[in-house]
């Protein structure tokens, strides 16, 4: 059946639902009233037209690889709930996690089992701010598409129609353990559009990679970006109160967007008279986050601008869901904590421009000694190759100032709390029965430099495989190129 | 009281500097000589004014020395970094910070040795990844790092575009200027050691660009260039009465790249496909000019004659990604294939978000793709010291200047950190920026604001 088809018979079921409610209401509209509201057959709204109903757009056709059932026995297993098991089993069947345990778990006879002796497991590494697709490799001017840097408000746009699945970063990614990414759009504005998540198969279409039923983010830029690129065209924001009154106007007419929908479907429902109010794309992205059915996912490095962007919160009524670049959460970690708000922020990077300079790589340690959910993430496709690496860094940090952070705490940082950052952590991100069985199989210790994601499983399909060829998927855009897409031994 | 404390903290500095270094014996360390002795399991390494004074398993502790025990902590000589803007750039994002690129004035007579900035708070950031010596070199008009794309680079940009191949009355710009080496000595009121060391040139797509659009023009434009500068060195004295045809650079290029054509100079040259590698290897070859490469993305496909040309090169480790039409075949064993066909290779950090101390992982990255472990230290102490002529660090030899870092781990490591730094047989201090304010959040709040 066409997409096309599907929709149109979705309109006709609602077309439907829509009479049946308008006649129940009719036969209730019988009592006396001092004045009665105008009865009339609420008219369908033509498809596409009401952003509650009808089939979600562009909806995943995500089909997991095909996979048999796996266990993979004797390597240290560090689940991300806190645990590492030292010689131990983990198996999983039909895409999901059926078992993990200590040695002596038991395995069905007829699995295939992989020695892990002296290796390491984990969960996919979850990259929580990735680019890949929408300003893919080659970085050409013609695939620049993560930054619709045309209004300061651009809620409407959708990274996911800017992904191109070919980008060979994809596949970068992949052999370093990532089986899942949040594609945001750039931070040249202070909405810059609707992020998705992604699981990081090779496909040639998008929708095939699309994450089924994560939640939308939409990214929003605090800072120097937004007024540097507009204060620079002459309009605003040009400062960074700019910012904020930007930021301000736009909930007040995302509010009042939300209570016109609200009255249209309170009238609707009750069979009286109503007009829709008329479908605006920017809004909608706003709306959701209103109607908490959209993340807010903050580009914000500064201790005291998430301090008001948690204010702006609470004046409308949303919670923001993650601050990324927060390269001064650990200013503000007891803030974090309390408000419930994860943080996303490199290891390594700092000083590059003035709000990052005082990037320091305690910084994730000493707020998740404070108590806020941590995520280490890459905001670039060489980092998201080596995560493992950046927790790493941001774990040694705080170990040399005497805070013992565990491996098993840190995989968190990389896995279980990128999920939860992303609303999917009841699907992925932790070795637990009945989540996905999106593993990675290591080398080694994988805070190791040394270490190479040798097996990448996503929902229990090989995905990769460092020792096969033939699990080394090569994008359309490397066939025949120089190199042919191999970038490693 | 402000000024006067900041009085009394500089002299204090500069009479540590005048002082002749203490002897310290440091001792149960894993020494990696990076030299003929090869790794020492457990030994011990003395440092007397300034200079390594033994080094070995069985050495004494000289009476009155400082003893530090490393139980059982690896030594190595300080890092040092092969291409950086350390000192010269502070805050990619912030212009004013930034003195690492040549401009829109000047071509190969730019001159990063004055822009150095030896009170710069990213070096003790970079110390702190054990470097301790840097080469520092000029990138092309206003590039040399910073933000990244989500960042939405346009300012950069714009200031490339407006500088590199700037329509002008000579030829376009596409020297980046002479290169210098620093050493990060704290209180040393001049850390560069040695100026005009290269001459750096960015050929492939920047080159191009600068040339005017094309590899074509940009080649034949370097060529030019040095025929102009043997043209000139001939004859000064017909230059300085106007007696000459007009050349493409001005005097000061010119003078810069004299020495670059009599073959006592490098010319460092950013290169990434393997075509244009090859390009290069033929110009060095006709003009008889020494190069070093930069980048080089591709250089494992050209490897044999890199190998054979005996040109060094300097490698990212972590470029693997197709990212523009000159690297499509990046590879993460690049470093490792070059090194075994037998070329000179020595590893960098990121000259970006202040990422030089990454260095050490870049050169661990390149022993897990097949790089064997001594060459990778090598490639971050041996190989540049031999690259740049710093013949006086690098190693751990009897004689050689005690630019020592001591590890609590393999220096190649994530969790690993340096617990000493010694530049000059003198220990460096450790509370740089970052430090301190990471000691400033890290205890708890109290009733005063962090800032009391």
């Amino acid at each position: 059946m066409s997409s096309f088809m599907r929709a149109a018979l979705a309109a006709t079921m609602l077309t439907g639902l829509a009479f049946a409610g308008a006649s129940s209401a009719s036969a209730q509209a019988a009592k006396p009233a001092a004045k009665p509201a105008e009865k009339v057959a609420a008219k369908p709204l033509p498809a596409g037209l009401d952003p509650s109903k009808g089939p979600a757009p562009f909806a995943s056709t995500y089909k997991p690889l095909p996979g048999q059932p796996t266990a993979i026995v004797g390597a240290t297993i560090l689940t991300a709930t806190g645990q590492q098991i030292d010689n131990g089993v983990i198996f999983f069947s039909g895409g999901k996690i059926v078992s993990v345990g200590a040695a002596g778990t038991p395995v069905p006879a007829d699995v295939a089992v992989i020695d892990g002796k002296g290796k390491w497991v984990t969960p996919g590494v979850i990259d929580a701010h990735s680019h890949l697709g929408v300003y893919p490799s080659p970085g050409v001017q013609a695939k620049s598409d993560g930054n619709e840097a045309t209004d300061p408000n651009t809620a409407q746009v959708w990274a996911e129609h800017s992904v191109w699945p070919h980008d060979p970063g994809f596949n970068r990614a992949r052999a370093g353990g990532v089986t899942t990414l949040q594609i945001l759009p750039g931070s040249a504005n202070l909405f810059g559009g609707r992020s998705v998540t992604l699981k990081n198969v090779p496909s040639h279409t998008m929708q095939a990679m699309k994450f089924p039923d994560a939640p939308y983010g939409v990214k929003m830029a605090c800072g120097e970006n937004p007024k540097r690129v507009y204060g620079g065209r002459g309009r605003s924001p040009s400062t960074a109160m700019g910012n904020v009154a930007g930021y301000r106007a736009a909930w007040i007419n995302a509010a009042d967007y939300k209570r016109k929908w609200d009255d249209y479907h309170a009238k609707a429902e009750k069979g009286e008279k109503a007009d829709a109010p008329k479908r605006d794309l920017q809004l909608e992205t706003l709306m959701g986050v209103l109607n908490g059915e959209i993340l807010v996912q903050n580009h914000c490095y500064r201790g005291d601008e998430m301090a008001v962007m948690i204010d702006i919160g609470k004046e409308f009524g949303y919670r923001t869901t993650m601050f990324h670049h927060a390269v001064e959460a650990y200013k503000v970690g007891d803030l974090l904590a309390k408000e419930d708000i994860c943080f996303a922020t490199w290891a390594s990077w700092q000083g590059f421009k003035m709000e990052s300079l005082d990037g320091i790589d305690a910084n994730a340690a000493i707020a998740y000694k404070a108590g806020a959910c941590t995520v280490i993430h890459s905001d670039d496709p060489i980092m998201t190759q080596r995560l493992n690496q950046e927790a790493a860094l941001a774990m040694a940090a705080g170990n040399r100032i005497g805070m013992n952070i565990s491996r098993a705490e840190a995989i968190a940082w990389i896995t279980a709390n990128p999920a939860k950052a992303l609303g999917i952590a009841d699907k992925t991100g932790s070795l637990v029965a009945g989540k996905a069985a999106d593993v990675v199989l290591w080398s080694s210790d994988p805070f190791s430099v040394y270490a190479k994601a040798e097996k990448v499983f996503i929902d229990g399909g090989l995905a990769y495989d460092r020792n096969d060829p033939k699990f080394q998927p090569k994008s359309d855009f490397e066939l025949g190129q120089p190199g042919e897409g191999a970038f490693h031994q | 009281m402000i000024r006067t404390t900041l009085f009394a903290g500089a002299c204090a500095l500069v009479l540590t500097t005048a002082a002749s270094a203490e002897t310290v014996a440091i001792t149960n360390a894993k020494i990696e000589t990076v030299a003929a002795a090869g790794t020492i399991a457990a030994g011990t390494i003395v440092l007397t004014d300034g200079k390594i004074t033994a080094v070995g398993a069985n050495v004494s502790v000289p009476s009155g020395a400082r003893v530090i025990d490393a139980k059982g902590g690896v030594v190595t000589p300080g890092l040092i970094a092969p291409s950086s803007n350390l000192s010269a750039s502070e805050i990619g994002g912030v212009r004013e910070t930034r003195d690492d690129g040549s401009g829109t004035e000047m071509s190969a007579g730019f001159d990063i040795a004055y822009s150095v900035n030896p009170d710069s708070p990213v070096i003790g950031l970079a110390r702190d990844g054990g470097v301790t010596s840097a080469a520092i070199t000029p990138t092309l008009s206003g590039g040399g790092g910073g933000a990244h794309r989500d960042d939405g680079d346009a300012e950069m940009e714009a200031l490339r575009e407006n500088t590199a191949g700037r329509a002008s009355d000579g030829d376009p710009r596409l020297f980046a200027g002479q290169a210098a080496l620093i050493r990060l000595a704290a209180g040393d009121p001049d850390i560069v050691t040695k100026a005009k060391v290269a001459v750096a040139l960015d050929l492939g797509q920047a080159g191009a660009r600068a040339a005017g659009g094309s590899r074509g023009a940009a080649i034949v434009l370097v060529k030019s260039a040095f025929e102009d500068a043997r043209a000139f060195a001939r004859n000064r004295s017909a230059f300085e009465k106007g007696a000459t045809r007009d050349f493409g650079l001005s005097r000061i290029d010119l003078e810069a790249l004299v020495p670059v054509v009599e073959g006592k100079t490098p010319l460092l040259v950013r290169v990434r496909r393997a075509s244009d590698i090859r390009q290069v290897l033929k110009l060095a070859a006709e003009e008889k000019v020494k190069i070093i490469l930069e980048g080089a993305e591709e250089g494992w496909i050209a490897a044999a004659d890199i190998a054979k040309a005996g040109v060094p090169v300097i490698i990212d480790t972590q470029a693997d990604l197709p990212d523009s039409f000159e690297t499509l075949a990046s590879r993460l064993d690049n470093a490792a294939r070059l090194q075994a066909a037998g070329v000179a290779v020595a590893i960098t950090g990121s000259r970006d978000f202040n990422n030089l101390r990454l260095q050490r992982l870049n050169a661990g990255l390149a022993v897990a793709n097949g790089m064997p472990y001594q060459a990778a230290l090598a490639s971050v102490t041996a190989v540049p010291a031999k690259i740049w002529g710093m013949s006086s660090v690098g190693t751990l030899e009897v004689g050689k200047t005690a630019d020592v870092v001591l590890w609590n781990g393999d220096p190649l490591e994530t969790t690993t950190w340096p617990t000493a730094v010694f530049v000059g047989g003198y220990q460096q201090p450790t509370d740089y920026r970052g430090l301190k304010l990471r000691d400033r959040y890290a205890r708890p709040a109290g009733a005063y604001p962090r800032a009391y």
